[in-house]
């Protein structure tokens, strides 16, 4: 017996490492845990960040549409309660694309005695983001229309909107980022557990994508990064403390956002430079003005340090020429729409 | 040993197993006796508190190097434009302010060092090291065979390091760095670096070899040596780093360096009648044949005069 009882012993873990990369393989999900019960999900498009509270779970993006069931079955091996919450940090297809999904699998802490009457009251999670978002998913222009389960049933407008701890699992923040990667990236913040999702505002493998045509901008971007430092503290010695969920990459905290921020500063004044002596973006390019940071931050295919000096390029132009980016357009008339922040031509307000 | 195995050949050629079993036995304990069976898991004890020894490179580690100095380091041009836009006042931002060195650099700052071991409380094996500098975090280093985190985890000024025996050296390796720097001045050490150190003692001595390998700065292995020696009247105090605001600058303004503008590159050449193409560094740099191409190269145009000792 006592022979078995040591086998056993010695296999458990190596057990526990086959069942753990098993969970792996059919999820193709990585899971980190943040903080107790705070996790962040990756390889599902864009990072999910996942809260897990006693009525429910919160999440932070929903990844692709075609990662659904994947990024799902992740976070059912975090919990079994409904999502009651899906905030959208931007309209980016990578970020929402699960909203329909995820959405289903959930349902919203509302209707009371009024869920019998009203019969979808309480179905799905609600679906949070800031209101040009859905401004940019209901424009006429989107072929085929955007799924109605998709898109935010709550919107924002101003700079700041607080969620409740008791409906949200915590105190939560959401900040507008005017006019950075687009004119409707919001960062959110949970006050209690001390994590900051900045969606793709910050990635750590990818220069930032500034979304010039969807009212991005290199200087609302610097203005956001230094917004992420504002709201951060670090722990002893700038290291830990707040910790950072970014858009795409790993588990960062303030310290990595400054390295961050301080690239993206500067590539940004060496782009204004040679703008102002009159260089073509042609002549910009083949500077290879970010070949210092190429090694870190050109990783990734799809965003390349090409594309990323060329989009400052044009960001800049665009304030020297007053130039405005497209703006969403409104299902509703124009009289009813709030006044609009996101000019590309002005340098976001500091937060 | 050679009498032994001769000795297991004579037995065995009688054909007596019990004697070759005896012969097999008497082949192990002289094994043992001379030291060739060392277990894998020797263990040093590395703790104590450790005063730095400067006799290596003390200027670049102490009053800390001059700027445009790339000699010696195996970089690519990635590492000179990034280092060559490195201005130093960077270091007042507040988000600057209190870090610390990286694990490759802090064992050549001026501070001293404290170790301190972790045992088993059953087996009294040391699961890990604790090394901490005056102006570090702890770092662990672990020895109980602990897997590193995922791609995913935080990265941390010390990275996150796990130690083997090799013999009475332990072999570290570091993983999961925050960018860093190799030299003071602003040449980078990226976050996708890894490093291996290698720690021995020698009585009251303890040497560390570290070796970088950074695919984004280093062209190949970048290898220094590092020596400490035991100091019983030492005790490492606390260290405390609030941020605060030093220079009153417009927000969002951050220190650099345009490409092509910095004019204090040439410092250090003029000042040591070095030619400036060698101060730019390179893997060629650090090896004793450079010495001869060296000869060849026009000196630079102008000179400057030397700092005097001790006011640098």
């Amino acid at each position: 017996m006592m022979a078995k009882g040591k086998f056993l012993t010695l296999l458990l873990p190596f057990t526990f490492c086959l069942l753990t990369l098993t969970v792996r393989a059919q999820t193709d999900i990585r899971v980190t845990q943040v903080r107790e019960h705070f996790y962040m999900l990756t390889g599902g498009g864009g990072n999910v960040a996942a809260l897990v509270f006693p009525e429910g779970i919160t999440l932070v993006d929903s990844g692709r549409t075609e990662m659904s069931d994947k990024v799902l079955a992740a976070i059912r091996t975090l919990s079994p309660l409904p999502i009651r919450y899906i905030i959208n940090t931007s309209v980016d297809p990578d970020h929402t694309g699960g909203n329909v999904k995820l959405g289903a699998a959930g349902g919203q802490i509302t209707g009371g005695n009024v869920a019998g009457q009203v019969a979808d009251a309480a179905e799905g999670a609600e679906i949070i983001a800031h209101e040009n978002v859905l401004e940019r998913m209901t424009a006429p222009s989107v072929k085929p229309p955007v799924p109605v389960r998709m898109t935010p049933g709550t919107t924002y407008h101003v700079d700041h909107l607080k969620l409740s701890t008791v409906y949200h699992g915590d105190g939560i923040e959401l900040f507008s980022a005017r006019a950075a990667h687009t004119d409707g990236d919001t960062l959110v913040y949970f006050r209690h557990n001390d994590v900051l999702a900045t969606g793709d505002v910050f990635m750590t493998a990818s220069y930032p994508v500034i979304d010039v045509d969807r009212g991005g901008s290199i200087n609302g971007e610097i203005d956001a990064l230094n917004h992420i430092l504002d709201l951060a503290f670090p722990d002893f010695r700038s290291e830990g403390g707040t910790l950072i969920v970014p858009g795409h990459g790993r588990l960062c905290d303030s310290a990595d956002v400054a390295y961050y921020r301080d690239m993206v500063t500067i590539v940004r004044d060496r782009v204004q430079d040679m703008l102002k002596r009159g260089m073509t973006i042609e002549q910009v390019k083949a500077a290879k003005l970010t070949r210092d940071y190429d090694g870190v931050y050109a990783r990734n295919a799809n965003w390349t340090a090409d594309m990323f000096v060329e989009a400052v390029y044009k960001s800049l132009s665009a304030m020297t020429t007053g130039a405005k980016p497209a703006a969403p357009k409104p299902a509703v008339p124009k009289a009813a729409q709030p006044a609009k922040r996101t000019e590309a031509a002005q340098p976001a307000k500091k937060k | 040993m050679r009498g032994a195995a001769l000795f297991v050949v004579h037995q065995w050629s009688m054909q007596n197993l019990n004697r070759t079993v005896i012969g097999s036995l008497l082949l192990l304990a002289l094994w043992e006796m001379t030291g060739g069976a060392r277990p894998a898991s020797a263990q040093v004890d590395f703790s104590g508190e450790w005063a730095p020894r400067f006799h290596e490179d003390q200027p670049e580690r102490v009053p800390g190097p001059e700027l445009g100095d790339y000699l010696g380091l195996p970089i690519n041009d990635a590492a000179r434009l990034r280092a060559d836009s490195w201005e130093g006042s960077m270091l007042t931002l507040p988000e600057w302010q209190c870090r610390p060195h990286g694990a490759d650099y802090i064992w050549r700052g001026p501070s001293q060092l404290t170790i301190r071991k972790e045992e088993d409380p059953l087996t009294r094996e040391i699961t890990a090291f604790h090394a901490e500098w005056l102006r570090s975090l702890d770092n662990p280093v672990y020895l109980d065979g602990r897997a590193h985190p995922s791609e995913d985890a935080l990265h941390k000024w010390g990275g996150f390091a796990t130690g083997k025996w090799e013999g009475d050296m332990l072999t570290i390796t570091v993983t999961h760095l925050k960018e860093g720097y190799i030299r003071r001045n602003g040449m980078p050490r990226s976050e996708l670096a890894t490093v291996t150190e290698h720690w021995m003692r020698h009585g009251d001595f303890l040497t560390v070899v570290t070796i970088v390998n950074d695919p984004v700065y280093l062209t190949e292995p970048f290898i220094r040596s590092t020596d400490y020696e035991l100091d019983l009247h030492q005790h490492v105090p606390p260290y405390p780093c609030e941020m605060v605001t030093e220079i009153e600058r417009p927000a969002g303004v951050i220190p650099h360096h345009l490409p092509g503008t910095n004019k204090d590159l040439q410092e250090f050449s003029e000042r040591h009648g070095i030619p400036f193409e060698a101060t730019r560094g390179g893997a060629q740099t650090a090896y004793p044949d450079y010495r001869k191409k060296l000869k060849l190269m026009p000196p630079p145009a102008t000179t400057r005069p030397r700092i005097p000792e001790g006011q640098q």
